[in-house]
């Protein structure tokens, strides 16, 4: 449920204060030069500093490593939630008793629960409620806030002020409140619970999407737009959408892994999915119990909602990069 | 003054679009919530009952007047019953505060502890794998749900290194895990907000200046880049206070502590909306102090902002 | 006798994600005790690199690969951070280039400056004051006492330079490396500091290192000059020498295109015979634009006196002629070019293009009117959509009054792109692909698509390096006179100015205090202003 962290206005007004001018004629850059292209080859290394050097390329390789298996990760479980079939061939729902509560082995490579169902099965076939949910959640927060904030910067004026008092309102009530009142309102299940986590993330969206339309607005370029005869929508479409919607990629992103952490723990207090769906916080709210004896039942489950949010944060961090 | 005013005005317009918001939102649209909990034939009500019922908690007039009369006993306190318990819902709420407030008292200093440590060792530390690994620290934070981590510290703690005892633990031991649940998810996004802005700072040309002065790295990160580094985190005080009622919900019910978090959670389970409605509007009014208070103190820390703040 | 400072081939890299890029090679030059060197070049040549090297304050990712840096003989090179320390602020001095971001934001002046004695092991509180106070007071701020109390935002550019200067020289160092230290202030104000500088210098015998963009600069206040490009070193040796007789191809153009080192002829109006269209120069009005009584003021709050930005400003911009408004920063320049080009209402005056007002013009008739008035930003890397492709923001306009179908505007753009001289592969690319000059191109490219009578050029050459500056130059010249376009040219740089335009209005603080043809300014100027402006221009022998 944590809202990505936003520098309020306040917080960017210092940053910018503090920051160089505009470009002067001979601000001496590291631009790239052919020589200094041409020189690459280089033998590397002489010394500590060398080694200094070449330590700060291995960190590069790493972020591209850590990207990769960030990706890896999510695809994996999309694979889970779309064809559960091929990652287990034992039942989700049924288990056998005889089996109850056995360790992580081979053969249950997560171990078993109380009624003796494969825990890794059960986290298979629960990715596609996170998922699906989480997706549904960051659709809904991403349509109705990016709507709200770039109509609130692109129109300004009324507009803005009344969007603005309404987003400073959503981000007056915590995030898990907002949901929990939404849920009393719609009532439990998996996909109220999506909508409740979607409508706490309203608020973030339309304040980036604002800020980014309110940011691209005053570029040169589309003053510039204006000035070779564009109209307001033209330059919306063509200039101010496609260079502010890059933030609210990477917002979503971050937000899509918010969104499972946020489904679990809906799950977990027993809002979302009803018992026996292998939702993943339902999954460790029904560990609990056996916390003494049987630690896989909520630490595994754990470890993969971790490991997944992990890798959308990343990715989100990749993407907001691009920019 | 002006600005004060003009702060205070909006904080108070914010409030009161949150009350009107959740007025409509969780008593006028849902129907009856009254009529729901005591229709059902098990209870066997008469009509006549159940109109008195709905006498006794206001229900049976028209909305706008229901609103004012909600508007009224919120502003002097009275936040009506509990449909759950029948009790005046600002009994409940006195009697779970205490309790709350110091686990998320507690909870915000360890979160700003944990974050401003790692963010500082995390540009101080000796080796540069070290480094790595605290700057990479919060981002494992933020990635983990709150009532997993607050089942590991038990398993671990209580049951592993059984530290912590798990039954019969006094007051402050009972607290340690809940405020470390608590503080480290709430910890992270400050401690990543701190590290940037401290990259951010010590790149900046000012500190250039003070290194060809010959001061050592230690020198400027505490003399020049600490104050501007901590500048833009205060401002996230807000939204890290509303992450700590959410927190306290999932905290109080994994560690079974009674609290708002509890009565939050029994509130949504048993659809007892007027101590929601409470909590909420409550949660509102503290995060609304809370950044008019950062709003106001802002300028004093920050020296270019004086002459706006007064110009303004 | 041993050089002060003495590089000894200096070869610096920078790690990237491809590998290590060597951006300096074996540099060599030295400083001989209270002598001043210019290191000079273009953005990218590496000469700031060099001097941070010196002080080893290479940014992350930097590492000296090899080479010395003997200070009085010993080698610093290899010596670590801690050593280095010691060094820094009591031997050598670090003046920057931006005043403005220099100084910490949140600490009084005077705090700053006390931190240099106490980093180099001074104690005693009151000996400390009284020399900061004594420093404050001998690089020329008056009322020391209140300066020191003061934070960095209530001091001027100029005086938040003479603060970092106060920095760099109270330890009495033997060599102050000033890295652009006046190339983000105002003319005169460049003229202070440097002033100032040299005054320091002969006081306590300090050597200087002046890194600078500006070959001005460095002819007019540098013992010698070393030339850097691309990270070696071209050609070093004294000024007079080398200004008068380089002999490297580099060099040669480095001087030939310096705006004011360059002897260049005066532009007159050319006779109204070559202009595009005869007939329109032989009507009655023989201008392209007509600007009398503007006015602009903004509210600074209430109770405040409105800053007028732009106070009774009339100027007229005769037909394929070049019209300059020269001034400093807050002289209203800007916001004039704004009113003209329309994206700022005037409080009162008119704007009369082609004998019709067009300051009142609202909705399609404002539209309509951009076709006849385009305007070029200062910063290329700004005013392209980094989105777009190069053929798509040329086309833009085009687009934007459907002028011809999708083909023919591809034809016009390519031909665009033609007529400003870039390859024509550039089409298919996007603005973050191409160089600073080559951007400014593209975007001139743009305001030329609608074939405008006036281009607003707003410190359209400001951003770019001196050889680039000069080809642009050459190419609006050229355009000006094959179509027959009238400019308006904004621009801080007398220099820059005396060589494009054909008349000239001199503004200070929102007035025009002098106008008339360059030459006429510039030989004969009335105004003390515009004396003060010509006298602060570096290397001003060539440009009366």
């Amino acid at each position: 449920m944590s809202a990505p962290v936003e520098i309020t206005p306040r917080a960017d007004a210092a940053a910018s204060a503090a920051s160089p001018a505009i470009a002067l004629p001979g601000v001496d850059g590291s631009v790239p030069t052919p020589a200094a292209a041409a020189a690459l080859a280089s033998p590397l290394g002489r010394g500590i500093r060398g080694i200094r050097g070449l330590r700060g390329v291995r960190a590069l390789r790493a972020q591209h490593l850590s990207l990769l298996v960030a990706w890896l990760v999510i695809a994996i479980v999309v694979a889970w939630a779309v064809v559960p079939w091929l990652f287990t061939g034992q039942d989700p729902i049924a288990g056998v008793p005889a089996e109850k509560l056995q360790g992580p082995s081979l053969a249950h490579l997560f171990g078993t629960d109380a009624i003796g169902r494969d825990l890794f099965t059960r986290v298979v076939y629960g990715a596609v409620h996170s998922l699906s949910g989480a997706f549904v959640a960051v659709t809904v927060g991403l349509v109705a806030g990016t709507l709200l904030g770039v109509l609130a910067g692109s129109l300004g004026g009324a507009v803005d002020a009344v969007v603005m008092r309404l987003v400073d309102v959503l981000l007056a009530i915590p995030g898990l409140l907002l949901a929990l009142s939404i849920i009393i309102l719609l009532g439990f299940g998996t996909v109220n619970a999506a909508i409740a986590v979607g409508v706490g993330s309203i608020a973030a969206f339309a304040r980036v999407a604002r800020s980014e339309v309110v940011r691209v607005r005053q570029a040169d370029y589309v003053e510039a737009a204006f000035g070779s005869g564009a109209r307001l929508h033209a330059v919306l479409a063509r200039h101010v959408l496609p260079n502010s919607l890059t933030a609210v990629i990477g917002l979503a992103a971050l937000q899509f892994g918010a969104a499972i952490l946020a489904i679990s723990t809906l799950g977990f207090l027993g809002y979302g999915a009803p018992p026996p769906t292998p939702e993943w916080g339902l999954l460790i709210a029904e560990g609990r119990n056996y916390v003494a004896t049987s630690w896989w039942l909520t630490v595994l489950p754990g470890l993969v909602v971790v490991v997944v949010v992990l890798s959308a944060n990343r990715i989100s961090h990749s993407l907001g990069r691009t920019r | 003054m002006a600005y004060l005013a003009r702060r205070t005005g909006q904080a108070l317009l914010v409030l009161a679009i949150a009350f009107t918001a959740t007025f409509v939102l969780l008593q006028a649209l849902p129907g009856d919530a009254i009529l729901i909990k005591f229709e059902s034939p098990e209870l066997g009500l008469s009509p006549e009952q159940i109109a008195d019922i709905r006498a006794s908690y206001g229900a049976d007039v028209p909305v706008v007047q229901q609103f004012l009369h909600t508007v009224a006993g919120f502003v002097q306190g009275d936040f009506g019953y509990s449909v759950q318990y029948g009790t005046p819902v600002h009994e409940l709420v006195g009697s779970a505060l205490p309790d709350t407030l110091v686990l998320a008292g507690l909870g915000f200093l360890t979160a700003v502890l944990i974050a401003v440590a790692l963010a500082f060792l995390s540009t101080l530390a000796p080796f540069a794998w070290l480094r790595q690994a605290l700057r990479a620290l919060p981002g494992v934070f933020v990635s983990v749900p709150v009532f997993w981590l607050g089942i590991v510290l038990i398993q671990v703690f209580s049951f592993q290194l059984r530290l912590v005892p798990v039954i019969g633990a006094d007051p402050a031991q009972a607290l340690i895990l809940p405020v470390l649940t608590l503080a480290i998810p709430i910890s992270a996004p400050l401690a990543q907000i701190l590290a940037r802005s401290i990259d951010e700072v010590q790149l900046s040309p000012f500190v250039a200046v003070v290194r060809a002065k010959g001061a050592g790295p230690a020198r400027v990160l505490w003399r020049d880049v600490a104050r501007n580094a901590l500048l833009p985190a205060i401002t996230i005080a807000g939204v890290l206070i509303g992450e700590l009622i959410g927190g306290a919900v999932v905290t109080e019910t994994v560690f079974g502590r009674a609290g708002i978090g509890r009565l939050t959670e029994q509130a949504v389970a048993n659809q007892d909306v007027p101590v929601l409605q409470a909590i909420v509007i409550l949660a509102a009014l503290v995060f609304v102090l809370v950044n008019l208070a950062v709003d106001l103190v802002y300028p004093v820390l920050d020296p270019r902002l004086k002459r706006k703040a007064v110009a303004a | 006798m041993t050089a002060l400072l003495e590089l000894d081939g200096l070869d610096v890299a920078y790690a990237t994600a491809s590998g290590a890029r060597r951006v300096v090679h074996s540099v060599s030059f030295d400083v001989q005790t209270g002598e001043v060197v210019a290191l000079v070049g273009e953005s990218g040549s590496g000469k700031t690199t060099t001097s941070s090297a010196v002080l080893g304050l290479l940014p992350a990712g930097g590492r000296l690969d090899a080479g010395a840096v003997r200070l009085s003989g010993t080698d610093i090179a290899g010596w670590s951070d801690r050593r280095l320390q010691g060094v820094r602020g009591a031997r050598i001095g670090y003046i920057p280039q931006d005043p403005v971001s220099s100084l910490n934001p949140v600490r009084p002046v005077g705090v700053q400056l006390a931190d240099t004695f106490r980093i180099h092991g001074r104690r005693d509180p009151r000996d400390i004051r009284n020399c900061v106070l004594e420093l404050l007071e001998r690089v020329g701020l008056d009322d020391p006492a209140l300066r020191a109390r003061q934070y960095p935002h209530e001091l001027s550019g100029g005086m938040r330079q003479r603060v970092l200067i106060a920095n760099a020289v109270a330890l009495e160092p033997e060599l102050v490396i000033a890295d652009e230290p006046t190339s983000a202030l105002d003319v005169t104000v460049q003229r202070r500091i440097l002033d100032l500088i040299d005054e320091l210098r002969r006081e306590h015998g300090t050597a200087v290192l002046l890194v600078t963009h500006d070959l001005g600069v460095a002819a007019e206040r540098a013992e010698r000059v070393v030339v850097m490009q691309h990270g070696r070193i071209v050609e070093q040796g004294t000024t007079a020498a080398l200004l008068d007789a380089p002999t490297e191809a580099y060099t040669r153009h480095l001087v030939a295109d310096a705006p004011g080192l360059a002897e260049q002829p005066f532009r007159h109006p050319r006779p109204p015979i070559y202009l595009r269209d005869a007939g329109v120069a032989a009507a009655e009005n023989p201008f392209a634009l007509v600007a009398s009584g503007l006015s602009k003021s903004y509210s600074l709050g209430r109770g405040r006196e409105p800053f007028r930005a732009v106070d009774d400003v009339s100027f007229r911009v005769l037909r394929g002629t070049t019209h300059a408004i020269v001034g400093e920063s807050g002289s209203g320049k800007t916001t004039t070019a704004r009113i003209v080009s329309r994206f700022v209402t005037p409080d009162s005056g008119r704007v009369e293009l082609g004998g019709t007002d067009v300051t009142q013009l609202s909705g399609a008739a404002k539209r309509e009117f951009r076709r006849r008035v385009q305007l070029v930003y200062q910063n290329p890397f700004a005013s392209l959509d980094p989105r777009q492709t190069v053929a798509e923001i040329i086309a833009e306009p085009l687009r934007n009054f459907a002028v011809g179908d999708r083909r023919e505007r591809a034809v016009a753009a390519q031909r665009l792109i033609d007529r400003v001289a870039l390859p024509a592969d550039v089409a298919a690319r996007r603005p973050t692909e191409l160089s600073g000059g080559q951007r400014q191109r593209v975007a001139i490219a743009r305001a030329l698509a609608l074939e405008p009578e006036l281009v607003v050029l707003d410190e359209a050459v400001s951003a770019l390096d001196v050889t680039v500056q000069a080809r642009i130059l050459e190419l609006l010249e050229r355009l000006q006179g094959e179509l027959g376009l009238s400019y308006l040219f904004i621009s801080h740089d007398l220099a820059v100015v005396r060589r494009i335009s054909h008349s000239v209005s001199v503004m200070r603080r929102g007035r025009i205090v002098e106008s008339g043809p360059t030459e006429q300014v510039f030989r004969a100027p009335q105004h003390d202003y515009t004396r003060e402006l010509l006298d602060a221009v570096p290397g001003r022998k060539a440009i009366a």
